[in-house]
């Protein structure tokens, strides 16, 4: 009996990544199909930005803060304080930074999507889409992907950015530091493979986002509960998926750099 | 001449029960047909394989000489936009105004069409559906009726061939029920189409339906004109007029 419940759920797992390729080809046709929306996509981008932009600037900021605050004495303890501003930026630009903002955004903007779509699936508008031809995955669901494919990376930038003046603030809250030795500090511990794949990274945390939540809203079952259901699954599936990207992502840099 | 919808021994299976058993209708030019059914029989299930937004298990479905189970993407669009399809609810967009949910589908679907010609075709379907003046309201401002109507305003954008009525009149208050299906009728009249109406509102039915269709158990259980049924003794059907 427990063996068949769990190859149960063992298959409903595959079904579901089985359904969400098929969905992501559905919807990557989309991408080079005509007509584009650009209005929407930039009206989808900007409730994305607005939503999450002061949410992942406090965290960030208090992340950076926290950061600096915890390893200062043990840095200290070791004489080891001028490595600080430089073991905040690798540490906060590699994985905090893009990390925080997605997981932020899979709460945010995923479940905003699941809940929306869901609403739109189980009131026929996306049926309605579907039977009048209008093509419901290019209007409402690609231009939301698209959407969250570019603000994430946006997103995190800006997070690291912010964490980064956390961080110096809160040094100078035990001494007195220049901005311009704190960035060179900074700066000079970061490299190119810190960089690079920590931005390719949120271009797929961000594709992801959008697509699991736009997956979770279209396959809505029916009646009102099902809506907050896709919206709670939305943010359980994209989280989960963050964590894989990065996982993926922190072991193909490490093959590609031959660390 | 071909009939405007064809179905032919329609099944469909949801996990174990099998709400579609053999389903066979034809709709004539000019016809309105009315089917009725207890809730959850299958009605809006049947009405949607023929648009096919659900996949039938077994069947053929022709609808204007296409066979619906054999288009492509592309082929299937142009015919369903020849379909006009009342939902349930409405179904408007209501992210969008009015105005925008009626320019909405000629706006993604043709490529040309000037603003002023766009314009005057929202105008002519909303004022042929008695509602001009709502035209910049979100939906969220509107009644059941005024949604239902503008719902077929939407449809009527295409100048459809056929128009399949999801309960029209379901959860509106008589006398909206009256006037919507004086709706029905006025569009029959005036943009000469067929009408598939899922009801079990009898007025509506008296006034708008020259063919009925009673479904039960996944099939029709009988069919007629309103005079044909009324005068059935089966209290299976009697149970409608009462
Ligand atoms: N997409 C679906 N998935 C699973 N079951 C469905 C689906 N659509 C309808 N059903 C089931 O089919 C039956 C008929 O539904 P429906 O056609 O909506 O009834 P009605 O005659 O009231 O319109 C119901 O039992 C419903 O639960
Ligand atoms: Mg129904």
């Amino acid at each position: 009996m427990k063996i068949l419940r769990t190859n149960e759920s063992l298959n409903n797992f595959f079904s579901e990544i089985g359904g969400l390729v098929l969905f992501a080809r559905n919807v990557g046709q989309q991408f080079f199909r005509a007509p584009f929306e650009y209005r929407e996509l930039v009206k989808q981008g900007y409730f994305i930005g607005v939503k999450t932009l002061p949410l992942v600037a406090i965290t960030a900021f208090i992340m950076g803060m926290v950061l600096t605050l915890q390893s200062r004495p043990v840095l200290m303890d070791f004489g080891a304080g001028a490595l600080l501003p430089g073991m905040v930026s690798v540490s906060f630009i590699r994985e905090i930074g893009p990390v925080i903002t997605a997981l932020l955004c899979a709460g945010k903007i995923s479940s905003g999507i699941g809940a929306e779509l869901g609403a739109m699936k189980v009131t026929e508008q996306l049926d309605a889409m579907e039977v009048s031809g209008t093509k419901p995955l290019n209007f409402v669901v690609a231009t939301r992907v698209i959407a969250t494919t570019c603000l994430v990376p946006i997103l995190a930038f800006i997070a690291d950015a912010i964490g980064m003046l956390g961080s110096y603030l809160s040094i100078n809250m035990y001494e007195p530091m220049s901005v311009v030795l704190f960035f060179s500090q900074a700066f000079d511990s970061l490299r190119f493979y810190d960089i690079i794949p920590a931005t390719i990274k949120t271009f797929f945390f961000g594709f992801f986002i959008g697509l699991i939540g736009s997956y979770k809203g279209y396959t809505t079952g029916q009646g009102t509960e099902a809506v907050g259901m896709s919206a709670n699954a939305a943010v359980v599936s994209s989280s989960l998926a963050i964590f894989l990207i990065d996982l993926i992502a922190v072991q193909l840099s490490n093959l590609i750099y031959g660390i | 001449m071909e009939p405007v919808i064809e179905v032919r021994h329609l099944v469909k299976t949801f996990r174990t029960t099998r709400v579609l058993d053999d389903i066979s209708l034809k709709l004539e030019k000019g016809m309105n047909m009315a089917i009725l059914g207890k809730s959850g029989v299958g009605k809006s299930v049947l009405a949607k394989c023929i648009v096919r937004l659900i996949d039938p298990d077994e069947g053929e479905i022709r609808v204007l000489g296409q066979n619906m189970l054999e288009l492509d993407a592309m082929e299937l669009d142009e015919v369903r936009k020849r379909i006009g399809y009342i939902f349930q609810g409405g179904a408007l967009y209501d992210s969008m105004t009015v105005q925008e949910n009626l320019e909405f589908q000629v706006r993604r679907t043709k490529e040309e069409m000037s603003q002023a010609d766009l314009d005057a075709l929202v105008e002519e379907s909303l004022r042929n559906v008695g509602l001009l003046e709502a035209i910049h309201k979100m939906p969220a401002e509107l009644s059941g009726g005024m949604k239902k109507r503008v719902a077929v305003a939407r449809t009527l954008i295409f100048k459809p061939e056929i128009i399949v009525y999801d309960e029209p009149t379901t959860g509106l208050d008589p006398v909206t029920a009256g006037e919507i299906s004086e709706l029905i009728l006025n569009v029959q009249e005036k943009y000469n189409t067929s009408s598939l109406i899922i009801t079990h509102d009898m007025k509506c039915v008296k006034m708008t339906a020259n063919h009925l269709k009673i479904i039960a158990n996944g099939r029709f259980y009988t069919q007629g004109s309103w005079a044909d049924l009324y005068q059935s003794t089966d209290p299976e059907i009697r149970g409608y007029f009462h």
